[in-house]
């Protein structure tokens, strides 16, 4: 007997995808949160997305996933990163109005069917046999399930740090998930400590607003969800300050009492999101950082201080800032503090973000070793779907390194491990130059319809557009002479001569007036990839290659028999258990004779 | 694995021929046709209708393209799939001789989509074919071992070696320019990283990688540097390669045009391999058939010659560049027959012989990787040729997102450097250990 088909542990990013979206593939799904109030909190900075970060929103977004409906919602500044730059590296961003974010995940949720919300903490899994079973509730009360998703964020064991005061908790005022995390350690799961941090939170009515430099929100029209037909809010600014010499003397003599220094603090924490005492140690050349003074919402006087995390103690954090421009009379709302907290060596999850050694749990988010809410998310929806599919019988959900930087994200993560929190870069994907911003409803709606998480309403919109995108190619089919496009040498194709002749959309419109028919993103995306063609072309024999090695299955191979390996390839490989040739492959420090070895004893396996 | 075998079948669209039977002369050679074209070069070939499979008839042989009769020959026609590997082959049982041999490997690779066979390449074939399964090749357990731990251990030496490091130098490179343009591009808002990219080093390393590229190949150490003798007939050439070798390699005797064929004869001078060939004596008179064939092949001899030894009048030396300018016989010539650039030699008395290894070695020591320095191969030196290439692409490139393109196309090379690669050059290297053609 069954009390729910999958039953998600965590109401932060991950968690709410991954409830999202089992429930839209139509398993009956409880979220377990503390507090129902805190679910969908924007627990660091108000910001979402950026380079890397906008694609994985966007790709989320293909897939009916909540975040870039409610980035949309929530928008009071937009700023697209790299605007000057090809498509592939565009970077989306927008400040967000954490009330209003909350609002509307909360509002999706409960729009949402299949959706039960269950405030309650949770004691320890439920494991029958060899299996998980459900979910023991800390009232004691059990629910029956044969998937659990655990998206527990920095709870598990969570302590936060601020000066010499330590607690025990994942979040200012909520606590630990401490009993679960003893349950992962005797399960002999392998464990791994982070850390994380923030800076203080500020009152922005005590800011000089006058003396700073400001950002304006961008004046463009492009939203975050391709379901969101306009902006809503409307847009305020960012400043931008800087620390000094004299901000960095005042860290420099606390760094005594910063838990970070003191050896305190044993996790890691990410080098591209350094606290404000690491960088001033480490970069003691530098004459300031720069510090963008982002706000928190319409109504809320709360602004976030981006760029200087810190877990000094409170007094001198305060007396920091008073050194800083425009920040001469600041009052502090909340001060910094850094968090350490347990994750999973995510090397014992397969791709489908299942745990290898305990099926029916699944693991999303910050508790596989990564940091950041666009991560977390798209961990969750993938988690959430193949929950869903394991209570269903439906076959898994995995997507490739090809097809989306969630499979890229998630590849790295159970084949290469983390060594700091895992942040989306778009150097990560090899596949870059098609893996856009731009064009992920074409990437992977398809996908996502064919698995089942996509909802008719998507669903309809997205037939639709995918016919207008092969009407948009079917017209650039057209055969045009250089004189026609204002240009030398022979007649060519419209998608070619966008390549040849550089045309920008005004041009192709000018040249083909039938092409303003169209949605101007669908014609857009046509033309980025007109303009890399080639590129795209060379890159199909390498992802024809990964994928003809990905078919190739090893679930059985016994590492340690096979002579010729090193003990330190041995480890790699038993560590991340790779499901398929391709993904041995791509382990670091996997050599090609290693390879040869490993297909050859594998075949005689099979023989 | 089905289905990577059906796709690499679709991707190797050459037909692949090559000698199957050992090095000639033997008293028979057989010459394998593997793949969809094989019925076509038979055809071709035999200017007659295909016989009927599986069964041995006799035909004539001519050129596709001069129709000149090459060689009589036992042919047979197996038409795939039931074939060892997989294809249609098309098997040719020729007489053994080098020149036959020669001449028909040479007629196969002017017909259309024909290619000759590289090492392994029958092995491969088969085994893409689903005909041979890697498991099922007797004592295939041990030859994998074997080859794994040949190849850590040459990896290793390498890894090691100078190759290694220079490689590893250059990837440094690469990946320290590729860091500043991701950094420009996924950093692009924040003020600690410079907001132009220096493209002049991509310059000097493509120029660097290009040097080594013209670098001596480790082919001629393996194999021998080529030295050809000619000259016109009876000028002393087969004397002069025994005195060499140390032996009777070329049969000799007064009479001009003795020597046909191309003779052989590896030599080993002060711990340098070397291949001399002895030539038909060049001259344009000759009225025999045969003795004309070995002229000609005489000159292809020399168009591939590392160091000709030159013995007829230096005027008509084909590139003196290349070659050593004799004056043979010098026992049994005037002094003033002697032109100036000339070395008088006599094998007979060993006059001049010492100068000539002399000379031989000196020529030779600058065709070969300088002893302290490392020999590249032909893969080796394909990657960096194509390192070169991605290299010189990100620096013309003026869009950031393709020079980030090609110097990951750049990394990629170099990862096939110093091992870590894609399946395909592992099976390439996996079967490249097997012998072609068994």
């Amino acid at each position: 007997m069954r009390d729910f088909d999958v039953i998600v542990v965590g109401g932060g990013h991950a968690g709410c995808e991954a409830a999202a979206a089992a429930a839209r593939m139509g398993a009956r799904t409880a979220l377990i949160s503390f507090s129902g109030d805190a679910i969908g909190a924007m627990s660091c900075n108000p910001a979402i997305g950026g380079l890397g970060k906008g694609h994985l929103v966007r790709e989320v977004d293909a897939l009916d996933g909540l975040i870039a409906r409610a980035a949309d919602a929530a928008a009071i500044h937009y700023r697209m990163l790299n605007a000057s730059k090809g498509a592939a590296v565009r970077g989306p961003r927008i400040q967000a109005d954490r009330t209003r974010f909350k609002a509307s995940i909360h509002a999706q949720l409960a729009a949402q069917d299949n959706l039960e919300i269950v405030e309650a903490g949770a004691e320890s899994l439920l494991i029958e046999g060899v299996a998980v079973a459900g979910l023991v509730l800390s009232g004691g009360l059990v629910l029956r399930a044969p998937a659990v998703v655990l998206a527990t964020g920095t709870f598990l064991n969570g302590k936060m740090f601020c000066g010499e005061s330590r607690t025990l908790g994942g979040r200012v005022g909520e606590p630990a998930a401490t009993t679960l995390g003893d349950q992962l350690r005797n399960l002999k799961l392998p464990l791994g400590r982070m850390k994380t941090g923030t800076p203080p939170r500020l009152d922005g009515r005590t800011i000089d607003w006058g003396l700073l430099e400001r950002q304006e929100s961008d004046d463009e029209d492009w939203t975050f969800s391709s379901r969101t037909p306009q902006r809503i809010l409307p847009q305020l600014f960012c400043a931008i300050t800087r620390t000094n010499q004299a901000t960095h003397d005042v860290i420099r003599a606390g760094l005594d009492r910063s838990p970070l220094f003191g050896g305190d603090i044993e996790g890691r924490g990410p080098r591209y999101c350094p606290s404000i005492e690491d960088k001033v140690f480490r970069f003691g050349d530098r004459d300031g950082h720069q510090i963008f003074l982002e706000p928190e919402g319409l109504e809320d006087n709360w602004v976030y201080p981006n760029g200087i995390s810190t877990s000094l103690p409170a007094d001198i954090q305060l007396a920091m800032l008073h050194t800083i421009r425009g920040l001469e009379q600041v009052r502090i709302a909340q001060p910094g503090y850094a968090v350490e907290y347990d994750h999973i060596d995510p090397r014992a999850l397969a791709a489908t973000l299942a745990v290898r050694a305990l099926p029916g749990l699944f693991c999303a988010g910050q508790i596989n070793g990564t940091t950041g809410y666009e991560e977390a998310a798209a961990q969750g929806l993938v988690a959430g779907v193949n929950a869903a599919a394991r209570a269903k019988g439906a076959p898994d959900f995995i997507l490739d390194r090809a097809t989306s930087y969630i499979g890229v994200m998630i590849d790295d993560l159970v084949l290469q491990g983390v060594t700091e929190p895992y942040r989306m870069l778009t150097a990560r994907a090899e596949y870059r130059l098609r893996l856009r911003a731009d064009n992920p409803d074409t990437r992977l709606t398809t996908l996502g319809v064919a698995a089942g998480c996509v909802g008719d309403d998507r669903r309809q919109w997205f037939a639709a557009r995918l016919a207008q995108r092969e009407a948009v190619i079917a017209a650039c089919q057209t055969v045009y002479k250089a004189d026609q496009i204002g240009h030398t040498g022979a007649a060519q194709t419209l998608f070619d001569w966008i390549r040849i002749a550089a045309l920008t959309y005004q041009d192709a419109i000018a040249i083909a007036p039938q092409l303003t028919a169209f949605s101007r993103h669908v014609v857009e995306e046509v033309m980025e990839d007109a303009r890399y063609a080639p590129y795209l072309a060379r890159q199909d024999a390498e992802i024809r290659d990964m994928r003809a090695s990905n078919r190739v299955a090893l679930h059985t191979v016994e590492y340690r028999a096979i002579d010729g390996l090193s003990l330190e390839m041995i480890e790699r490989l038993d560590a991340a258990r790779p499901a398929t040739l391709g993904e041995a492959e791509r382990i670091a420090g996997i050599t090609p004779a290693a390879i040869a070895a490993i297909l050859g004893h594998a075949r005689r396996r099979a023989a | 694995m089905a289905q990577k075998v059906r796709r690499l079948a679709l991707v190797l669209q050459p037909t692949i021929f090559a000698l199957s039977s050992g090095a000639p002369p033997a008293g028979i050679a057989v010459v394998r046709i593997s793949g969809d074209q094989a019925g076509t070069a038979l055809h071709t070939l035999t200017a007659r209708a295909l016989p009927e499979p599986r069964t041995a008839v006799l035909r004539v042989l001519q050129h596709p393209r001069t129709a000149e009769m090459l060689d009589h020959a036992v042919v047979i026609w197996l038409p795939g799939p039931d074939t060892v590997t997989g294809d249609d082959i098309a098997e040719v049982h020729l007489h053994g001789g080098r020149a036959v041999v020669a001449v028909v490997l040479e007629a196969l690779t002017e017909i259309d989509g024909l290619v000759m066979a590289q090492a392994g390449a029958f092995t491969r074939r088969a085994f893409e074919n689903g005909r041979m399964d890697l498991s099922q090749v007797e004592g295939l357990a041990d030859l994998l071992a074997a080859e794994t731990a040949a190849q850590r251990r040459s990896a290793l030496a390498m890894a090691e070696g100078q190759l290694g490091s220079l490689a590893s130098a250059w990837r440094q490179e690469v990946l320290q320019i590729s860091a500043r343009v991701e950094a420009l591009l996924d950093y692009a808002d924040e003020d600690g990283v410079p907001h132009t990219l220096d493209r002049s080093p991509l310059a000097e390393l493509s120029t660097a990688m290009q040097q080594w590229c013209g670098a001596p190949s480790a082919e001629r150490l393996r194999d021998g540097i080529r030295v050809v003798l000619a000259g016109p007939p009876n000028a002393g050439k087969s004397t002069l390669l025994n005195v060499l070798a140390g032996r009777d390699a070329a049969i000799i005797s007064p009479v001009a045009g003795t020597t046909r064929d191309i003779i052989e004869a590896p030599v080993i001078l002060d711990g340098i391999p070397f291949v001399m060939t002895d030539t038909a004596g060049l001259h344009a008179t000759s009225a025999d058939v045969i003795e004309q064939e070995g002229i000609r092949r005489a000159r292809r001899a020399l168009e591939r010659a590392d160091i000709i030894l030159w013995l007829g009048a230096p005027v008509d030396c084909p590139d003196k560049e290349r070659s050593i300018l004799l004056a043979a016989r010098a026992d049994e010539l005037a002094y003033d027959a002697l032109g100036v650039d000339q070395l008088a030699i006599s094998a007979k008395t060993g006059l001049g012989m010492a100068t000539l290894r002399k000379q031989l070695l000196q020529k030779a020591r600058a065709l070969l990787p300088v002893p302290d320095s490392f020999a590249i191969n032909e893969r080796q030196r394909r990657l960096i040729a194509a390192c070169a290439i991605e290299v010189d692409a990100a620096h013309l490139s003026d869009d950031l997102l393709l020079t980030a393109e090609h110097l990951r196309g750049a990394r990629a090379q170099l990862d096939q450097l110093v091992g870590r690669a894609g399946v395909e050059d592992m099976l390439d290297a996996l079967f490249s250990g097997f012998c072609i053609g068994k």
